[in-house]
């Protein structure tokens, strides 16, 4: 068999297209950030962001040849040991590790500076992908439930540690995984209410939620007067809601941190203090806003140049597109992003191994999660959380952890009809 | 069942695609708030303030210009002060004083720049200059206040100050802005619109903090301010200087008007002050001491003031009863000394020597004269008709109403009327017996210096007069153009002047000794101001030369005696000066004498 040959024509060309597109685009925004008219420079210089990007992003090249020539069975293989590895890396950043913007979860090496708990993302999808693969997991039993949902919640703990809450928050995507491998809709539909109901506690009076929920439950009890069983579920799920409603208050303001808090009300109400606490929603959507159909142009945008959008090279990167590219620049943003991930859902799809299917969405899941989330906070439908755009937001740590988790999979996918074979 | 579940996600992931569609197009294509919130956000509107147009004398000398200040701004939000001291220092203030400062900068913005210290002038800040880069959060801003070379002229030039509240209420137009300068007082507020030029606006790119990035759209905005016109005033500065030096120590006003254009050639207010004291910093302190100085420095005395006008009535009325009819130039009064006491030592005199000697009988016959005409039945009905003739012609010389200077603040004086006696005395219950004292210009007569030095000027042109104004033109960037006066008639005839004029040329030869200039012949009238309780005011009305007059004088020096001496004395030298450039040799001992008098002493 002539491998390297045959290699190069089965890997997923489209997926390494979108991927090239994606990161191009990424570094040129990058440069339309730091640009300074008044100053000659140059995109490639170390000085800017966009030179910096470049040698990450030249990194990121040497990590996808070296993930295509290692054999495909090594991350079956080690995926325990890759997840061990980094767990104990998390837990020693936590000693050892700097502290750059509240957050305790970087490792210096002089120039250079990277966070564990971005590859740990990786790391744990490998692992997921193995447990669940290895045995015929049940995951209907709430035993298998615990106990496979503490493969998340470890590194997920730690590194809430470490205080960076966004991050751990990705590890909620691994919902997907879970959902696709079985998990009963009850979870995921009681998750989504709690939050559905914890977000109108915020819009609507407690006091209006609840005779609301007393209301529905009498209506849904009158309907189903004949089944006593119903009537019991009914009258025990509306006093859970009602808890829930009441939980709010205190999980608000005895849970969340006071910048979390904060976060929730800009969330709600962006113009109760546009320069205090509703300053990064506000200022957000002005730049996006005022981009228009068409936007300003590349290297044109004003607010996102001039300061006004914080973290705009990191997390509000997107501002950058909508306020230099309009909607129809946000448009193509939006679309590349969907082909990716359904893309990866499709190749999920395909395999043949119960390892890589699983890892493949696990990256679909985390793909999802920092597209929803990131760009969902810069137009104001998400409550602000630190986490980057994948191949936009400027760092080399997430460059290159979504390069290692996209080639992965590119490499088992690569490989999926040798697993017949073994 | 479960196999479903990859559908789900996908859609799942489209669905939230969609959503951030949505949003977005709501944001950006439907909604237009955020772009005009972007632009207030990044562009900074940066006023460019016109250079006020400048201020010459009739010989195109500067009176008025502007000079460079620089206010000190600050940014909260940079300041660092490592030593407060030596900062306060630099300023002069104390550390108070920066505190409160500051934090009134903060109370405004904490990341705007505000004004912490108004108006260093060029030597302050030069002095500061390379220290002041050593503290951050400090910006020097230069603009320009107004320069008087010459500390002369205040009161007619008045003064700029920071918009009112109330004027900014009242202006329609919106040209103003809080913290906008206007013309107050004089020239400056009444040729504020030609003065004031017009407001340019620069648009610039500011980040967050506020820091300039560039201008915006090239530029393509902005407009460029455009400087005031200039006015060319009808002030000669060398007169007018030397007017002033002659009035020193002395309260009281000159005015000297040229008869043929009405052109302001001298506006002497005594005492004033120096016009660069309510130009700067000190304005509002030196203000208050202005204000509260007893000798009234801000009062402008040429047009505000008002004296009984005594002797120098007696041509009015001469020229009024010439023009009735009821006398004639030979016309002889027995100078009886009865009703109205006299003085020198003459008997029997026509017109010409009445005027000569100031005989009171005399125009007190004349005034009856004109009174009592006997054109209707009964007396007090007659005198009725021949005040209100009388009023008509004194109204067509300039009394008792506004001669309409280009300057506000113009006192009307006062010329009672039939109305005025009415309220008095009932309605004709009065007739030339309750009235008489007009005749020698006493009784409730007022007249301010400009009027009286327009009657020289009236006198000088034998029957006419220009509207007296002080600015003659106005300099725009590429022209220039004369503002037109139209001639004034009196309605006295000139064949009446003759014998007045010739009369008023002997005046030098006799009583006004003092005021005779070699080889010009001096028209002129003494008139003292009679006070109860204290000196006389000493005033003198001229024009010279008596034929081809050149120029128009009254001068008034308060409590310092009678008409002849100092008052005189100033006009003799004014003429003198005017006429000839200077002051001979020979006559220093007048210029003396008008110098060492210190009638503030006689208050």
């Amino acid at each position: 068999m002539r491998r390297q040959d045959s290699l190069w024509n089965r890997v997923d060309w489209l997926l390494i297209a979108v991927f090239f597109i994606l990161v191009i685009l990424g570094w040129l925004n990058i440069y339309a950030v730091v640009y300074d008219a008044e100053q000659s420079q140059n995109i490639f210089s170390f000085d800017l962001n966009s030179g910096k990007q470049l040698a990450w992003i030249a990194g990121s090249l040497v990590i996808i040849i070296a993930i295509m020539i290692l054999d495909y069975k090594f991350f079956d293989s080690f995926a325990y040991y890759i997840y061990a590895g980094f767990l104990v890396l998390l837990v020693l950043v936590l000693f050892f590790g700097k502290e750059i913007a509240g957050n305790q979860s970087w490792f210096v090496f002089g120039p250079v500076r990277l966070q564990p708990s971005e590859f740990t993302k990786f790391a744990t999808a490998l692992a997921v992908a193995k447990y669940f693969s290895a045995k015929n997991v049940r995951l209907d039993k709430f035993n298998e439930q615990i106990k496979s949902s503490l493969l998340v919640l470890v590194p997920m703990s730690l590194i809430v540690l470490q205080g960076d809450a966004g991050t751990a928050m990705v590890f909620i995507s691994f919902i997907i995984v879970y959902y696709r491998e079985g998990l009963p809709s009850f979870y995921v539909i009681t998750g989504l209410s709690v939050a559905i109901i914890f977000i109108l506690t915020l819009l609507v009076d407690q006091l209006y939620l609840t005779i609301g929920v007393i209301v529905l439950a009498t209506i849904i009890v009158v309907i189903n007067n004949k089944r006593l069983k119903n009537i019991g579920v009914t009258i025990l799920m509306a006093i859970i809601v009602i808890g829930v409603i009441q939980s709010v208050d205190y999980v608000i303001s005895d849970v969340l941190k006071p910048h979390q808090q904060n976060r929730l009300k800009a969330l709600v109400n962006p113009d109760a203090d546009p320069l205090g606490y509703g300053w990064n929603v506000t200022q957000s959507k002005i730049a996006i806003g005022s981009g228009g159909t068409f936007g300003k142009g590349f290297l044109e945008g004003t607010q996102t140049k001039f300061d006004f959008v914080p973290e705009q090279s990191t997390d509000f990167i997107f501002c950058t597109i909508g306020e230099e590219h309009g909607w129809a620049g946000s448009f193509v943003l939006i679309v590349l992003f969907l082909v990716l991930m359904i893309r990866v859902v499709f190749i999920a799809e395909r395999q043949k191994s119960n390892f890589a299917r699983i890892y493949g969405y696990a990256v679909a899941g985390i793909f999802f999660f920092h597209f929803g989330i990131n760009i969902g906070m810069t137009i104001g439908l998400f409550p602000v959380a630190g986490i980057p755009l994948p191949f936009f937001s400027y760092g080399g740590s997430s460059l290159w952890s979504f390069t290692i988790l996209l080639f992965v999979l590119i490499k088992l996918d690569a490989h999926r009809m040798q697993v017949l074979t073994r | 069942m479960i196999e479903n579940r990859k559908y789900i996600i996908q859609i799942l992931i489209i669905v939230v695609g969609l959503i951030f569609l949505l949003k977005l197009f709501s944001i950006q294509v439907m909604d237009s708030r955020y772009k005009m919130a972007a632009e207030n956000n990044v562009i900074n509107k940066v006023v460019q303030y016109p250079y006020r147009g400048l201020i010459l004398d009739r010989n195109r000398q500067i009176i008025v210009h502007n000079t460079p200040v620089y206010d000190i701004m600050v940014v909260p939000k940079e300041v660092e002060v490592q030593d407060t001291t030596t900062f306060c220092d630099l300023l002069n203030i104390t550390r108070e004083e920066f505190q409160s400062k500051i934090q009134k900068a903060k109370e405004y913005s904490y990341i705007k720049q505000s004004l912490f210290y108004p108006q260093l002038s060029n030597e302050e800040f030069a002095k500061i200059q390379t220290r002041l880069v050593e503290y951050q959060g400090f910006y020097p801003v230069a603009r320009t206040v107004r320069k008087y070379p010459e500390p002369i002229l205040a009161n007619g030039l008045g003064y700029i100050g920071e918009v009112s509240k109330r004027q900014l209420e009242r202006d329609t137009t919106n040209y103003y802005k809080q913290g906008d300068f206007i013309g107050i007082s004089g020239i400056e507020a009444a040729y504020e619109e030609e003065l004031r030029g017009k407001r340019g606006v620069k648009y610039k790119l500011v980040n967050v903090r506020g820091i300039e990035k560039g201008s915006f759209n090239d530029g393509k905005f902005d407009t460029l301010s455009v400087p005031g016109n200039n006015l060319v005033s009808t002030i000669d500065l060398d007169l007018q200087k030397y007017a002033e030096y002659l009035m020193d120590d002395k309260v009281g006003s000159i005015v000297a008007i040229e008869p043929s254009t009405g052109e302001i050639l001298a506006f002497v207010n005594s005492p004033s002050y120096d016009p660069n004291m309510l130009a700067g910093r000190n304005y509002s302190k030196n203000f208050g001491e202005l204000n509260k100085d007893t000798l009234k420095p801000l009062f402008n005395r040429p047009i505000m003031a008002q004296y009984r006008p005594g002797s120098v009535f007696k041509l009015v009325q001469s020229l009024i009863a010439l023009q009735e009819g009821v006398i004639t130039p030979s016309t002889r009064t027995v100078c009886n000394r009865g009703t109205i006491n006299c003085h020198g030592s003459h008997t029997n005199e026509d017109l010409h020597g009445a005027i000569k000697y100031s005989c009171n009988p005399y125009f007190y016959h004349t005034f009856r004269k004109i009174i009592q005409q006997g054109k209707v039945e009964g007396m007090n009905k007659d005198a009725r008709v021949g005040l209100t003739t009388w009023n008509n012609y004194l109204s067509d010389l300039g009394f008792g109403r506004r001669l309409g200077i280009d300057i506000p603040n113009e006192s009307p004086g006062m010329v009672p009327g039939p109305t005025y006696y009415d309220r008095y005395y009932q309605k004709d219950h009065w007739n030339f017996y309750t009235i008489f004292s007009l005749s020698i210009g006493e009784g409730e007569l007022l007249t301010t210096p400009l009027q009286v030095a327009n009657l020289a000027s009236i006198l000088a042109n034998r029957g006419y007069y220009i509207q007296p104004h002080m600015v003659k033109g106005i300099e725009t960037s590429d022209s220039y153009y004369n503002i037109q006066y139209d001639r004034q008639n009196t309605g006295i005839d000139s064949v009446h002047f003759k014998t007045v004029v010739d009369a008023m040329g002997e005046i030098v030869d006799g009583t006004a000794r003092v005021a005779r200039v070699k080889d010009i012949q001096i028209a002129g009238k003494t008139g003292t101001v009679q006070n109860k309780n204290s000196f006389d005011h000493s005033a003198f009305m001229a024009f010279a030369p008596k034929e081809n007059p050149k120029i128009a004088i009254s001068v008034y020096v308060e409590n310092a005696g009678w008409g002849g001496g100092v008052a005189a004395a100033i006009t003799g030298l004014l003429i003198e000066k005017y006429i000839k450039g200077e002051v001979a040799s020979n006559r220093a001992w007048v210029e003396n004498y008008v110098m060492t008098k210190a009638y503030l002493n006689n208050l």
